[in-house]
């Protein structure tokens, strides 16, 4: 293992972080307090309850995995996107460094960024509801996972993107809806029982639901599947990128 | 003594890119150690894509290569870590500091911290006072020797440089002259390609000439210059003729001038050059002399006939 390389990628990729905090980190806590002021005091002040928890303290686990999910996309994509963009590429391929090695840079760094992201927006939240974490292991199990898999995630788009269009599309056209279908804001048990199965089909809702049980043992589905489809999508993931880097996919021509 | 290994070999090489252009036509070459060797070609010669399979940019399709004993895909790290690469865009990280980049470079390639080093690859290409500038606020001659230092950061045994002195003014261009002989003399091997042939007379021990995919030639530059370097003689005439006499026809003139001189090929490694029996059949032919000049054929020329040739 080229450790040192590890280590150059992933505090090349965390600078880079620092130099960017505004955006890094601000506008996505502030977007965070938005969605509670609009749907926490607002909205939320005209709902009751959700099994058993108030609407806004309901909220919170899906508002940070809405913006660990995106951010760890956007961060991933946008990292390896644009060594290819501005041609500095060129370097990381020509050292003596394996794929796995230049993954762990990269994707460690994006996930390390997303995570802090979760828990500083987790921190917001406190300020606007009560917040009780049942299983802090779990929560933080889940929200390891769901960062590291969809930074591999965005690093797989990032390596497909050849323009900046593509690098959008697939956050914008996938990736958001997913999200807010996948129970951010509701109980799946809300939803007429057709609209519940389609539901069923959407990766994100098992994200969703297992993170919210590490807080409120409440559950759209069971925990064991929520951890199950999170660990399929990461190995879907792994296996994708062992591809990418095998064939040298859009890389290496 | 046995001769030394070379440090890379590139044998039956060939590549094909996915659109079925074939960039690369079984490339067989060898890089001794030590040398200053030039690849000159025309653009879409392959240069470059020769390069990029080597340090590891792009895949070959067929063929190996070994640098340092290293094959390069079945022992990449060790072939890699032996390699400096400084291609011909400047790509550049614009935000990071010139400092930041070198080091990163250093740790990318597995070396320990070295900031000793570091500091002697920044004055040594003079960017030691701009160490803790972005490098978004350099000229295009210091963004280009930033990127000489991240290839030197890690210490390799190899250089390649690809077209190093494009876009940069004369001074500059003498200047990196100087730190490529340096570094040959620290027992770094270097392989340069370029368009400024002068470059390649200049620096060069051996030259290869690849075009359309193929080497066509490599020789050591001596060698080149004596194999091909034919030398011209211009004959200045007095007066004007129309056309070469018939009893010259042997010595296959060429007309200069407008008519006002002949110029005569020959070969001063020849048993003979044909110049004393060619001055006599002038006078003989009536044709008076006013002036002689002579001039050696120069890598350019060579260059320019080896690529023409079909």
């Amino acid at each position: 293992m080229n450790y040192r390389a590890i280590r150059a990628i992933y505090l090349f990729e965390m600078a880079r972080t620092w130099r960017t905090l505004l955006q890094s980190i601000v506008s996505p806590v502030v977007s965070t307090s938005l969605y509670f002021v609009v749907f926490g005091a607002a909205i939320g002040s005209r709902i009751t309850e959700v099994e058993g928890v108030s609407y806004g303290t309901f909220i919170v686990p899906g508002l940070v995995m809405l913006s660990v999910l995106t951010q760890s996309i956007a961060n991933a994509s946008f990292g390896i996107y644009f060594p290819k963009f501005v041609g500095t590429i060129y370097e990381i391929l020509s050292a003596p460094v394996s794929y796995i090695e230049i993954v762990i840079g990269y994707v460690g760094a994006a996930a390390t960024k997303s995570i802090i992201l979760g828990l500083i927006i987790m921190a917001t939240a406190a300020l606007f509801v009560p917040l009780h974490i049942h299983h802090p292991w779990w929560m933080l199990t889940f929200l390891v996972l769901t960062a590291v898999t969809f930074s591999l995630f965005g690093f797989i788009i990032g390596i497909w993107a050849d323009g900046f269009e593509k690098l959008q599309m697939i956050p914008m056209l996938i990736v958001t809806p997913l999200t807010f279908l996948g129970g951010s804001f509701y109980s799946v048990n809300m939803l007429p029982s057709g609209w519940r199965t389609v539901t069923l089909l959407n990766p994100v809702v098992y994200l969703i639901s297992g993170f919210r049980w590490s807080f409120y043992e409440i559950a759209d589905v069971s925990v064991a599947l929520s951890l199950g489809m999170t660990l399929g999508f990461l190995a879907i993931c792994m296996a994708l990128v062992w591809w990418i880097f095998r064939t040298g996919y859009r890389l290496k021509n | 003594m046995l001769a030394m290994p070379p440090i890379i070999s590139v044998s039956n090489l060939s590549k094909t890119y996915g659109s079925g252009f074939k960039a690369l036509n079984n490339i067989n070459l060898d890089i001794k150690r030590g040398e200053i060797f030039a690849l000159l070609g025309p653009n879409g010669a392959g240069k470059t894509t020769l390069i990029s399979i080597i340090c590891g940019i792009a895949n070959l399709s067929e063929g190996n290569v070994m640098v340092g004993g290293h094959d390069i895909n079945r022992d990449y790290r060790a072939a890699r870590s032996l390699i400096g690469l400084v291609p011909q865009e400047l790509h550049t990280d614009s935000f990071e500091t010139v400092w930041a980049t070198v080091s990163f470079s250093r740790g990318l390639f597995g070396k320990p911290k070295n900031p000793a080093h570091i500091e002697k690859v920044l004055k040594d290409l003079s960017l030691w006072d701009k160490k803790d500038s972005k490098i978004i606020t350099l000229s295009g001659g210091m963004k280009r020797r930033v990127m000489i230092a991240k290839a030197l950061s890690h210490e390799p045994q190899i250089l390649f440089l690809d077209e190093p002195t494009a876009g940069v003014d004369v001074e500059l261009r003498k200047g990196m002259w100087d730190v490529v002989r340096g570094l040959q003399a620290s027992g770094v091997t270097i392989i340069l390609t370029t368009h400024y042939i002068q470059e390649a007379e200049e620096m060069a021990d051996r030259i290869g000439v690849i075009n359309k995919g193929e080497i066509i030639l490599v020789e050591d530059k001596a060698g080149l210059m004596h194999k091909l370097g034919k030398k011209e003689l211009k004959v200045h005439l007095q007066g004007r003729i129309d056309a070469i006499p018939a009893s010259l026809a042997a010595y296959n003139l060429e007309l200069s001038d407008d008519g006002h001189a002949v110029i005569y090929d020959y070969d001063t490694k020849g048993d003979r050059t044909g110049i004393t029996s060619l001055l006599n059949d002038l006078r003989n032919a009536g044709i008076r002399i006013s002036d002689l000049d002579t001039r050696q054929s120069s890598l350019e020329d060579i260059f320019v006939s080896l690529v023409r040739a079909p």
